[in-house]
């Protein structure tokens, strides 16, 4: 909760250690990796190859970052530790209020660790994956995403996996320990549509959380000083769906239903797990809406990212 | 000498005015998720942990405001220091004229008297705007929460002092500085006020360093504390880290001397 800078400060410490040398040796494979790619293929470029190369761009400096995290394994293995404790404090401050009452904005504690479980789990599947993204206002600051420019693969790609932090798997794990007690204690009336639900709101949440990511570092882009405003959609809204929709203001609501539509990530389609009604009149059907809005947030996400880095210009420095 | 570091931090964090802005917007965003858990909290429980529902959202209104302040999760000078300290800096400051724990502290005394104005000030009107809340009339009180705030600004700095001394033996800061955010957000009251921590984890943590930062300051504010054993509590915590910081700093440049930087 209340913590938009421990990216930061998290993030923040890698740093130091091994940057010059593991650069030099994203550089090396990102080369070896260009010189693959042929002229003719250039000019067949279409949205499926780009993805392709995006993929296989990312995954080549995602498994760099792993090797070299993994050359510290004792380090891997403390960071991975905090990285859960960190956000298990989040539920511990949950248990603490239960542990004066009974029910929060008419939830009982099973219920609200059910929507902390899934949000948690959404949230942790994009940070792992795009979580680096919110690095961009640093990259334009310090002119480093030049250097990205002109390597042969999409820089949304490569910006994404900078940094490939394992750890983060940390708050998976949480997330879905959590989610893992909520559906064991609850007295779900289980349906094959619900349990398949289940899977299908993990990934469209993950989704959702990712375009907001994604976003949000396009907006850098302009306001390049600005990693906060960020965080405050990405962790802001993470905190934000721990809770039930019902303790929260209606406009809020809306706002996060209508405007960034953070609310299918588990609000929606978890209540229609629940059983429970959403404090705004909506038809049932939109709890099986997120796979379909996290479509249209990654393409507007996409949209915005193309924008952010046509409107570039180097610092020039 | 001190007071023109201390205006240099000063000038130096005012420099970034769209990061302070984005912190300001960033705090209001949490302090509105929180002020809304809470309302829901008291509503099931009014008086929980002796606050009527406006003192407590009075409290979320003002930790989000001394969250960058008391650099509870971190992001003050200890960054930089320990930097200094893993590539050998230090030595060079070693041979300065001046007190490495005075000069640090001068530094992060600009930092958080910018911090107060810049990121301080607007959170707070804007939950007064928003929410009803039970701030006093009277000045004094207001003086008396600034004295609070000083003296936890104190502990916060000689805790984060250790924890970046702690460099000199680690070498790479990232452990110790992750655990001193992660117990600092739990032990300040950042996430709940301490008084609604139940039973004897509520009494542990109010006795902890943290509880200067955000609960002391709040409680005198909000007149659910006295000013003096407050201060008495939150000045022997500072005096002792401080002292403490004091002999780890004489062991360790003793250290970096044999190392030889």
């Amino acid at each position: 909760m209340a913590s938009p800078a421990r990216t930061e400060a998290a993030d923040g410490r890698e740093d130091g250690q091994g940057q010059g040398r593991e650069n030099g040796r994203e550089n090396g494979r990102a080369k070896a990796y260009g010189g693959q790619e042929t002229y003719g293929q250039e000019r067949a470029y279409g949205a499926y190859a780009r993805a392709r190369d995006g993929l296989r761009a990312y995954r080549m400096i995602a498994a760099m970052w792993i090797r070299s995290t993994m050359a510290y394994r004792a380090s891997f293995t403390m960071t991975m530790l905090a990285n859960f404790a960190a956000t298990a404090l989040d539920f511990a401050t949950i248990l603490l209020m239960f542990s004066h009452v009974d029910r929060l904005g008419g939830y009982s504690l099973p219920e609200v660790a059910f929507l902390y479980g899934i949000a948690g789990t959404a949230f942790g599947l994009a940070d792992l994956s795009v979580g680096s993204v919110d690095r961009l206002g640093r990259r334009v600051r310090d002119g480093t995403l030049d250097t990205l420019l002109v390597r042969p693969a999409p820089v949304l790609a490569q910006v994404a996996a900078d940094r490939f932090a394992l750890r983060r798997l940390g708050r998976i794990t949480q997330g879905l320990l959590v989610l893992g007690y909520a559906i064991a204690v609850l007295d779900i009336a289980w349906t094959p549509l619900k349990v398949l639900l289940l899977p299908v709101m993990l990934l469209s949440g993950g989704a959702i959380f990712a375009a907001v990511f994604v976003g949000g570092a396009a907006f850098q882009f302009v306001a390049q000083d600005a990693a906060e405003v960020q965080s405050s959609f990405t962790y802001g809204g993470g905190t934000l769906l721990q809770y039930p929709p019902t303790v929260f203001a209606k406009d809020l609501v809306r706002g996060v239903t209508f405007v960034v539509p953070i609310a299918f990530v588990n609000w929606l389609p978890a209540l229609y797990v629940l059983g429970r009604p959403y404090p705004l009149d909506l038809p049932t059907w939109v709890a099986f809406t997120p796979p379909l809005v996290a479509a249209g947030c990654c393409a507007l996400a996409g949209l915005a990212w193309r924008a952010g880095l046509r409107s570039y210009r180097s610092t020039g420095s | 000498m001190y007071g023109a570091v201390a205006a240099g931090a000063f000038r130096r964090y005012a420099t970034y005015r769209v990061a302070t802005a984005a912190g300001m917007f960033t705090n209001t965003v949490f302090g509105l998720i929180l002020a809304y858990t809470y309302i829901a909290l008291w509503d099931e429980r009014p008086h929980l942990g002796g606050y009527d529902q406006a003192q407590a959202l009075t409290y979320v209104w003002l930790g989000q405001s001394l969250l960058a302040v008391m650099a509870v999760m971190g992001g003050g000078f200890e960054d930089e220091l320990i930097e200094r300290i893993r590539t050998g800096d230090i030595a060079i400051d070693l041979y300065r004229p001046v007190d490495l724990q005075l000069w640090w502290l001068a530094q992060d005394a600009g930092r958080a008297l910018f911090q107060l104005a810049g990121r301080g000030v607007v959170p707070l009107v804007f939950g007064a705007l928003v929410f009803d809340l039970a701030l006093p009339a009277d000045p004094w009180t207001w003086a008396a929460f600034l004295v609070a705030v000083v003296l936890g600004l104190a502990v916060s700095f000689s805790i984060r002092y250790l924890v970046a001394l702690s460099a000199f033996w680690l070498l790479d800061g990232a452990g110790a500085v992750q655990i001193a955010w992660i117990a600092g957000l739990f032990c300040s009251g950042m996430t709940l006020p301490l008084n609604v921590f139940p039973g004897a984890l509520g009494e542990f943590v109010r006795a902890l360093p943290w509880s200067s930062l955000i609960q002391a300051p709040a409680d005198v504010l909000l007149g659910r504390a006295a000013p003096l054993p407050t201060y008495a509590f939150q000045a022997g915590w500072a005096v002792a880290l401080l002292t403490l910081g004091r002999l780890i700093q004489s062991v360790a440049t003793r250290r970096v001397v044999v190392q030889g930087g």
